[in-house]
């Protein structure tokens, strides 16, 4: 039976657990831990999400970033307890990163929420994540001890005049690799992220495994300066372009036609491989483009970003005015949470004028890693499909 | 020829089968749907008692592209075509489907949506008749072209293969990938020189069949749709084989079950679960016990008579 929650409690619903909590006589300090040690925080019964914090302060926020609620969220006191909480209402299948700020004698800390064990890591640091009713961490994103690991082979060393320096490239090459075999290849901005941070590997392994994805070779790619590289540089699309893909088309038995090549990147990465792909648009077959910080202007210059978003607010203006097919096909994402949701939004149909073919999944999530972990087998499926469906063992 | 099929041979049961149907003499194998871990056969053979006869038919084709580069071209665009054709039927088989499924969830007089039901299935039937018969053409359009037979690299590993059937007291063909095999098989022409014992398993079995259908109802990527493939070998009639059913199928969707049966009928489909055998008879009657979707969606037994 599945029980139905309200907060306005009904002959048929049953009451949250923190309103219960209210009820119980004496509500004091035991009954509190009674209560913590009953429930994961935060606490999931249907829609609503229970947040709480215990300790002595003035005051404690809830802080996110969901586009639609404010950034800070106040949580309520429990009468006579040092218990905090607030119940935010979350659809099905979100996934938000949140902190708590407490506020205590003029001083106030964001931290992570001490009640949850569950965080999420990023180049910034760690945050503690909810998961909603209906969200579960994908099997693929895994270790599988059934699944033949491919080889990360150690950093390759490509020296770029374009880019007036050493670049690092680590490469993955998948299980039962053959030199006499022909591989699609997969270039991954950010890379070092995508492995530390979206589990690249386990869920390359994981997709190749499970015949959802072809055997590929990936590349991941590292920059310097990463808001000027990736923000629509001619320099970063010289050296993909024209220094690391035929390198690695020299030296690895890859397929070496538009089709067997795709760019990838998130955010900043999303730009890049667009940026890429737009001034070579016959090379690449395939973009996936996650949380693509895709911001335009339709009047004026106030975009709201930064000076950091003014080349690729140029950029995209640009892209928009005329649009151009830069690849076949483009896995399109982003999260609903996102500020970038609208960009994105209006960026598929632009994309689609070109006649590109465009695959587009909104992911109830924030702009994180494990939102662009989570959209791989969507994306890595459609730009190189795997042989499941021929496959019986 | 006898045929016996069995389930998927994750837990093995093939060797006690072989025991039974052909207790003795050389058992030639295909292993090509493992494509290129097609030589990994050591478990193969102490299943089949040391008795087995590769014939490796992965090997030969990747030998037959390497040593004759204008049939490799003419082959590899031949796929090209076939996967266009494929393409174009999975755009709109969707189409047909998704109002056949819409239809059957309307609500109105139960005659009328029957009826129309039944109509949305005819357009979905016609379909897949339509393109199998397409690719029927295909091939037979590049057969008369390319003469694969009478090519001298290809002549040489036909001879080959016939040799190695031709005393075989059996032929083994395991699972794997059905595309794979089912193009070594027609290529090296197994069908016309095959043992009078035939066991086959998950990929294996399903090219033997008339018509190989492919299906995975959580396929990673689309719909999920099953979709008509290819004509297969033809050496067991009347059924679509199924294996890993329970795996691939939401067997508890009733409508879609339905869908499926009622798509391939007269044809059985046939569930072929891990620990399935089906010894099948020449005339296409069913094994007693045999399990089958009916067509109401659900999973039936073959009563004796």
């Amino acid at each position: 039976m599945t029980l139905q929650y309200d907060r306005r409690r009904t002959t048929t619903t049953r009451k949250l657990a923190i309103n219960r909590l209210k009820e119980r006589a004496p509500l004091d300090g035991t009954a509190v831990d009674r209560f913590l040690a009953r429930h994961e925080v935060p606490i999931v019964e249907g829609p609503y999400c229970t947040f709480l914090f215990r300790g002595q302060s003035d005051e404690v926020f809830l802080v996110q970033r969901i586009v639609g609620l404010p950034d800070r969220i106040a949580m309520r006191r429990l009468w006579g307890t040092d218990l905090w909480y607030v119940v935010l209402e979350l659809p099905e299948g979100s996934r938000i990163e949140y902190q708590i700020e407490v506020h205590h004698n003029d001083h106030h800390e964001r931290i992570n929420d001490p009640l949850n064990p569950k965080v999420s890591h990023s180049p910034l640091g760690s945050v503690s994540v909810c998961f909603a009713q209906g969200y579960t961490t994908p099997d693929w994103a895994l270790p599988d001890p059934d699944a033949r690991p491919g080889e990360l082979l150690p950093e390759l060393v490509v020296p770029s005049r374009a880019l007036g320096r050493d670049c690092q490239v680590s490469l993955y090459l998948p299980a039962r690799f053959r030199r006499t075999a022909s591989y699609p290849l997969l270039l991954i901005h950010d890379g070092d992220d995508f492995l530390r941070y979206a589990s690249a590997k386990t869920v390359l392994d994981n997709l190749i495994h499970r015949l959802d994805v072809a055997p590929i070779v990936a590349a991941f790619l590292n920059p310097h300066d990463r808001l000027s590289e990736y923000a629509n540089s001619a320099a970063h699309a010289r050296f993909v372009t024209k220094e690391l893909l035929p390198r690695l088309e020299a030296d690895l038995p890859l397929a070496g036609s538009r089709s067997g090549r795709c760019l990838l990147g998130s955010s900043f990465g999303a730009v890049a491989s667009l940026a890429a792909a737009y001034r070579s648009p016959d090379v690449y077959g395939s973009l996936v483009l996650l949380s693509g910080s895709f911001v335009f202007t339709d009047i004026g210059n106030d975009h709201g970003g930064g000076p950091v978003f003014d080349p690729v607010v140029k950029f995209v203006n640009r892209y928009r005015a005329r649009p151009r097919r830069v690849a076949d096909r483009a896995f399109v994402s982003c999260g609903i949470y996102e500020p970038l949701i609208v960009p994105n939004r209006s960026m598929v149909h632009t994309f689609e004028s070109t006649g590109m073919e465009v695959y587009y999944v909104e992911a109830r999530a924030g702009h994180s890693w494990e939102n662009w972990r989570d959209r791989m087998r969507d994306a890595l499926s459609y730009v190189f499909p795997g042989p499941q469906k021929f496959v019986y063992e | 020829m006898r045929a016996t099929v069995l389930g998927p041979q994750r837990r093995p049961t093939v060797d006690r089968v072989v025991a039974d149907v052909v207790p003795e003499g050389p058992i030639a194998t295909v292993t090509a749907g493992w494509r290129e871990r097609e030589d990994d056969v050591t478990e193969l053979d102490r299943l089949l008692g040391g008795r087995s006869v590769p014939l490796r038919l992965h090997s030969r084709w990747l030998n037959v592209l390497d040593h004759d580069p204008e049939y490799a071209t003419a082959e590899r665009e031949h796929r090209a075509t076939l996967d266009e054709l494929q393409a174009l039927y999975v755009v709109q088989l969707d189409h047909a489907l998704r109002a056949l499924y819409e239809t059957a969830q309307r609500g109105g007089r139960p005659e009328v949506r029957s009826a129309a039901v039944d109509d949305a299935l005819a357009a979905v039937r016609l379909l897949d008749g339509r393109h199998l018969d397409r690719v029927r053409e295909t091939h037979a359009e590049f057969a008369a072209a390319w003469a694969p037979a009478s090519r001298p690299v290809m002549a040489a590993h036909r001879t080959t293969v016939g040799g190695l059937l031709n005393p075989a007291a059996a032929l083994a063909i395991a699972g794997g990938h059905v595309g794979v095999l089912l193009h070594v098989l027609r290529l090296f022409d197994v069908a016309a020189v095959v043992p009078d014992v035939v066991i086959a398993w998950s990929a294996g079995a399903m090219a033997l069949t008339e018509r190989v259908v492919l299906f995975h109802h959580d396929a990673s990527r689309g719909p999920g749709h099953s979709e008509v493939y290819d004509n297969g070998v033809a050496l067991v009639r009347g059924v679509v084989l199924l294996p890993h059913a329970r795996r691939r199928l939401h067997v508890d969707d009733l409508q879609r079950m339905s869908v499926l049966a009622r798509r391939f009928a007269p044809a059985a489909c046939i569930v072929l679960d891990d620990g399935v055998r089906l010894d099948l008879d020449p005339d296409g009657s069913l094994p007693v016990g045999t399990r089958r979707v009916e067509p109401d969606g659900t999973i039936g037994t073959v009563e004796g008579r």
